[in-house]
């Protein structure tokens, strides 16, 4: 009997596969789309080159002060040499330990909640907000318990960074709550307040906001009840994020849909009931990546203390730039904190893109 | 809530009747709001008559004696505090139309090159876009002002082109136009072809919808806007004298000239923004069904007019309520001039005026106010215009 036998596959065309094939398809794929692709070359060829001889091969590594940098690029020395102003502001050097230590335990004492198996997570996560900030301000502050007080003027540099963000963040979110449940209640009043509340803050600039805490509040406050500059800032930043968040919060809430309102209430709850064990659990787990934009986006914004005068990251390089023992290192020291920022900003943008596809239970209308 | 109405009022408590509760909230509610009003405004009192502060507005009249780099109306330092108020908005202003204009062109420039079939195109638009919306806008405005605008050479070793543009450490200098007496004949011819092509395009408009033809209105628009004018041009000569710019001992003299701060504050506001326009612009093209490209392909149309009349109106929708909210996000970011002393009205206003005159609270109502105003206006139209593209569904 005659059997009959496929001849073996013949190969796909050499055009259609491989690096020329890809060359084809993605950067040549015709007069325009090839005219584009040498343009973009040109701006590569224009930009990245000198960006590396600047930044890595004609860059001073070593050394301790400006006559070191003898080559063309940049002079890393100073970096290198004001790391520590950077990081800490003015804060006692002998006394930077309890600064490591706090960013060490918050890192930490935060893992877990990364931790998808870890049983109890809330309760852990709730635990943490209340003892962490105590046990953070304790750290840094001082003044008790055998710690010696370091003043909030003495504060700076990424630190202070971090600490505003931190707080800004921890106080706007149970606020931010607040005002999205009120813009969502029935009763007229309390909706007014909190719609005029939320608008007020959303319309006008942080920096503005700013201002006022700093000249204002000590106007609006009874005599001898003063806080220091650090706190007026922190009381604009609270107020300025919560109207953000809330309006985060509130799309949160306006995606859960009403069977669920309609159900928890034929359940026999009341309203605070019915929020806190059906709607908003649902309704923030939706919105944690919002509320991460928002955070970043609080992250950027608190650069803009330098407008009243602290510390912060940013002003602490702008004034080592106009050190006159370091003049003309302006260019090598907001590259320097444009990457601290970066690195920042970037990490969370994608951890809040991980958890957008995390997150997304096919609740959103 | 539950709905009162329908259920039938349990017989007990007053307290457990949800109006009540409702309206006894509502009462406490706005009761401690206004005692917390009453109890800031009673320390504010206090505390300006203590410190010997005056209130009110008469300040505005006040002699302000400082100078200004730039000022858009005339401004001299005898002026009162009333005019600075007005040369730092229009400062504002003017940062905030310039940016928008600028963000706007770049981040559909960019937004569209994310969706460049052409893989290095798309990489660097990605990378553009990474990198810039995630350092923060005062950084770059630092940047851009002490970094670049600083360092660029005196103004005797300016960079030129062309010999009527200077740029050099003190800003950028080019030529100012001026009216000369022919305008007056350019202006109405310019007039002139405005008014036929408002009434070309009713006139096609209504032939289309009669009879269905097409007329090129776009090209003869076009034609009729640089065929009259330039008629009145040829015939009479140029409607505008052109003052060049000249070194003069230590500095340009004549034109205009774009102070470096308002060049660092443009640049870095428009280039932080352009990112985040990009974004939204390439969200909006991707909301579009692909099927809607297909549908118009299948009923004749042809590429050109499948994208702007299919595709682009549906992406606007999409695309013009986040893009409003960056524009005013712009616009509120101008405030940042105060970090490199861009005369703007917070720098100005709410930095040297407050300083001089010590009224904080006036100033900052004044400043705050301002941009409310610009924001509620904003949104509003927002609404309006929401309401109006929104899609009518079944």
């Amino acid at each position: 009997m005659q059997t009959h036998t496929f001849k073996p596959d013949m190969p796909p065309p050499n055009q259609s596969i491989g690096a020329v094939a890809w060359l084809r398809g993605n950067l040549f794929s015709g007069w325009f789309n090839s005219l584009l692709t040498l343009f973009a070359l040109y701006l590569v060829w224009l930009i990245v080159p000198p960006l590396i001889s600047w930044a890595f091969i004609n860059a001073d590594w070593v050394g301790t002060t400006r006559a070191d940098c003898t080559s063309e690029g940049a002079c890393w020395v100073f970096i290198q040499q004001r790391f520590g102003q950077f990081m800490y502001g003015f804060y006692p050097s002998e006394l930077r330990w309890r600064v490591d230590l706090t960013v060490i335990l918050a890192i930490v004492g935060a893992v877990p909640l990364f931790i998808d198996a870890m049983p109890r997570k809330a309760r852990y996560g709730i635990g943490f907000l209340v003892v962490y900030p105590l046990l953070a301000y304790w750290l840094l502050h001082g003044g008790f318990l055998g710690l010696e007080t370091v003043e909030t003027s003495q504060w700076g540099g990424l630190t202070l960074t971090l600490v505003i963000a931190a707080v800004g963040i921890a106080g706007a979110l149970p606020l931010g709550i607040m005002l999205a449940l009120g813009r969502r209640s029935e009763m007229p009043a309390i909706r007014v307040l909190c719609v005029t509340f939320i608008e007020f803050w959303r319309g006008v600039p942080l920096i503005t906001v700013l201002f006022m805490s700093s000249v204002m509040l000590p106007l609006f406050l009874p005599e001898g009840m003063n806080f220091d500059k650090l706190v007026r800032a922190l009381i604009g930043v609270i107020l300025f994020q919560s109207a953000y968040v809330a309006e985060v919060v509130r799309g949160g809430l306006q995606a859960i849909p009403k069977g669920q309102y309609e159900a928890a209430s034929a359940m026999g709850l009341g309203y605070w009931r019915m929020m806190g064990l059906v709607i908003l659990p649902q309704a923030l787990k939706l919105v944690i990546p919002g509320i991460v934009n928002t955070f970043i986006a609080l992250f950027k914004d608190t650069s803009l203390v330098i407008i009243i005068g602290l510390f912060d990251l940013l002003n602490s390089i702008k004034q080592a730039t106009t050190d006159p023992a370091w003049l003309g290192m302006a260019t090598e020291g907001y590259v320097f904190a444009a990457l601290v920022f970066w690195i920042f900003c970037f990490g969370m943008s994608r951890y809040s893109m991980h958890l957008e596809r995390k997150l997304d239970t096919g609740h959103k209308r | 809530m539950q709905n009162a109405a329908n259920v039938p009022r349990r017989r007990g408590s007053v307290l457990t009747d949800p109006k009540l509760r409702a309206l006894i909230f509502q009462l406490v509610a706005i009761a401690a709001v206004v005692g917390l009003g009453w109890f800031l405004f009673d320390n504010t009192q206090t505390n300006l008559e203590q410190r010997g502060i005056n209130s009110g507005f008469a300040f505005l009249n006040n002699t302000a004696g400082f100078g200004i780099a730039q000022h858009l109306i005339d401004y001299t330092q005898t002026d009162s505090y009333g005019r600075v108020f007005f040369v730092g908005l229009l400062n504002t202003l003017l940062v905030s139309v310039i940016g928008i204009i600028l963000a706007t062109m770049i981040g559909f420039l960019l937004g569209v090159a994310r969706l460049s079939p052409n893989w290095l195109v798309r990489q660097l638009a990605t990378v553009y876009i990474e990198t810039f919306r995630n350092i923060p806008p005062l950084l770059q405005i630092l940047f851009w002002y002490f970094a670049v605008m600083l360092s660029l050479p005196g103004p005797r070793q300016s960079l030129g082109v062309l010999d009527s543009f200077y740029l050099n450490s003190r800003g950028l200098y080019m030529p100012s136009p001026g009216l000369s007496e022919t305008f007056g004949l350019f202006f109405a011819a310019l007039l002139l072809a405005i008014i036929a092509s408002v009434l070309l395009g009713r006139w096609a408009k209504k032939r289309r919808e009669a009879t269905g033809q097409p007329f090129p209105l776009l090209i003869s628009v076009i034609a009729l806007l640089l065929v009259v004018p330039g008629l009145a041009v040829l015939i009479a000569g140029n409607p505008l004298v052109w003052t060049i710019p000249e070194l003069k001992g230590f500095n340009f003299r004549g034109g205009w000239v774009l102070i470096p701060e308002l060049m660092a504050l443009t640049l870095a506001l428009s280039i932080y923004t352009a990112a985040f326009i990009a974004e939204i612009v390439r969200a909006g093209i991707q909301s579009v069904n692909h099927g809607q490209t297909e549908a118009a392909h299948s009923l004749g149309l042809p590429a050109g007019k499948t994208l702007r009349l299919v595709i682009i109106p549906q992406a606007l929708r999409v695309i013009i309520p986040p893009l409003t909210s960056q524009y005013l996000n712009l616009a509120k970011n101008s405030s940042l001039a105060a970090g490199i002393g861009y005369p703007d009205m917070v720098s100005l206003f709410a930095g040297t005026v407050l300083n001089q005159t010590g009224q904080a609270i006036e100033v900052i109502a004044i400043t705050m106010s301002v941009y409310l105003a610009i924001s509620i206006s904003i949104s509003m139209f927002m609404n309006w215009y929401n309401g109006r593209i929104a899609l009518i569904e079944r």
